[in-house]
């Protein structure tokens, strides 16, 4: 069956990217974070995962308001990227993996989640920017990826309570799967910040510490809160927890933590970068 | 008008997705070059295609941000908006607060944790 060999939490914002294309990550704004990713990377290169099982939500790359999934997921041989409006350089595409797409597709439908089916979808930088800063200079072509997005910008959106039992679902699928290939779930976005309004601007990073610690520990605590609770205490944007919630309920039972760093500012958010190991 | 659920927070819900179906429409168009070159050659003629009311027309040639929350802006929409007249998140975000950018990045640094080096 396969495996799940670990668990990374990793912001997507899309300055990010931007600092990879400029080659600016040496410089005092980004030189804490860069540093982060250093051991998630060497433990990347160490266990080198077949498979990356990525939580993102689209922010109106793909999908507009017109059709808005709540969850979906990515059946597709290759995903592209594009031009968002805002200047990100589209990378090279990400290769699927269609039978652990499709796999995962009947487990959750046996299990009571109904997602939208997408065989031929673009990721924006909720996909793009974790798979540049994980595999530099974009040497990530031997690592097939599939892609789920859980709608982060128009409520109502899954509680987190839902989007935890979602991943936890996800999880047991990959563990069904007749196969001995490898995956890594990837957690992304978050994590507090807000971009919009007079309150725009607002952070609560001891809030996302303690989340983060929770991860670990009792993730299940951070299943209580409501979006709307969220919201206030982690900024419009907070919701993004839920892409973190879905990839610890995916990665599930005890685990160690191998890596824990939290840097804010990093464009309007605080950015967490996190590796969870499953304890055998 | 969406009135904030919490102070400065607009919570984009069914009823602005429903007003804002338009304007957000109009700024979902500007991923493509060649929609936001035609939205700068004559943006009230581009705001007319998409149908934007009055309201909204008037937000965006004011680029008044909050004006555009208020009438159903998603700010996943109105980030390309910004892209469009070049505006950075962090602009916007003083535009939003009454801040100049300098300002509003201070505002963010002095929350910051984890930097050792700037």
């Amino acid at each position: 069956m396969a495996k799940i060999l670990g668990a990374i939490g990793t912001s997507h914002v899309p300055a990010i990217g931007v600092a990879v294309d400029r080659g600016i990550e040496d410089t005092p704004y980004w030189k804490d974070l860069f540093s982060a990713y250093v051991p998630v990377r060497e433990w990347i290169n160490e266990n080198k995962p077949d498979i990356a099982v990525l939580f993102y939500n689209d922010h109106g790359l793909e999908m507009f308001l017109d059709k808005k999934p709540t969850f979906s997921i990515g059946c597709a041989d290759e995903y592209q990227n594009a031009d968002e409006g805002w200047g990100i350089k589209p990378i090279p595409p990400l290769t699927g993996e269609t039978d652990l797409s499709w796999h995962i597709v009947n487990h959750l439908i046996e299990n009571d989640f109904d997602p939208t089916v997408c065989q031929d979808i673009k990721v924006d930088h909720g996909a793009t920017v974790p798979m540049s800063v994980l595999y530099p200079g974009h040497q990530y072509r031997g690592t097939k990826v599939i892609p789920i997005a859980i709608n982060c910008e128009r409520h109502p959106m899954p509680k987190p309570s839902r989007s935890y039992a979602f991943g936890q679902a996800i999880g047991d699928a990959i563990r069904s799967w007749d196969s001995d290939q490898t995956v890594v779930v990837l957690g992304t976005g978050g994590l507090s910040h807000q971009l919009d309004g007079e309150r725009a601007g607002f952070l609560n990073t001891e809030f996302d510490q303690m989340c983060m610690d929770k991860l670990v520990t009792d993730p299940e605590s951070l299943t209580h809160y409501t979006n709307d609770q969220l919201t206030e205490i982690a900024g419009a944007q907070g919701v993004e927890l839920a892409m973190w919630l879905a990839m610890r309920g995916a990665c599930s039972g005890p685990v160690e933590e191998l890596v824990n760093v939290l840097i804010a500012p990093i464009s309007n958010t605080a950015a967490g970068v996190q590796l969870l190991v499953p304890k055998d | 008008m969406i009135e904030p659920i919490i102070e400065g927070t607009y919570k984009f819900d069914g009823k602005a997705a429903k007003l804002g179906y338009n304007l957000n429409k109009m700024c979902f168009s500007f991923n493509q070059e060649q929609c936001r070159e035609e939205f700068r050659q004559d943006e009230a003629a581009y705001c007319d295609k998409f149908k934007l009311n009055p309201a909204q027309k008037e937000a965006i040639l004011k680029r008044d941000i909050i004006a555009l929350l208020r009438n159903g802006g998603s700010i996943y929409y109105l980030a390309k908006f910004a892209g469009t007249l070049g505006l950075t998140v962090q602009d916007v975000g003083g535009i939003m607060t009454g801040q100049t950018t300098e300002e509003f990045q201070a505002y963010l640094d002095s929350q910051g944790v984890g930097k050792t080096n700037g």
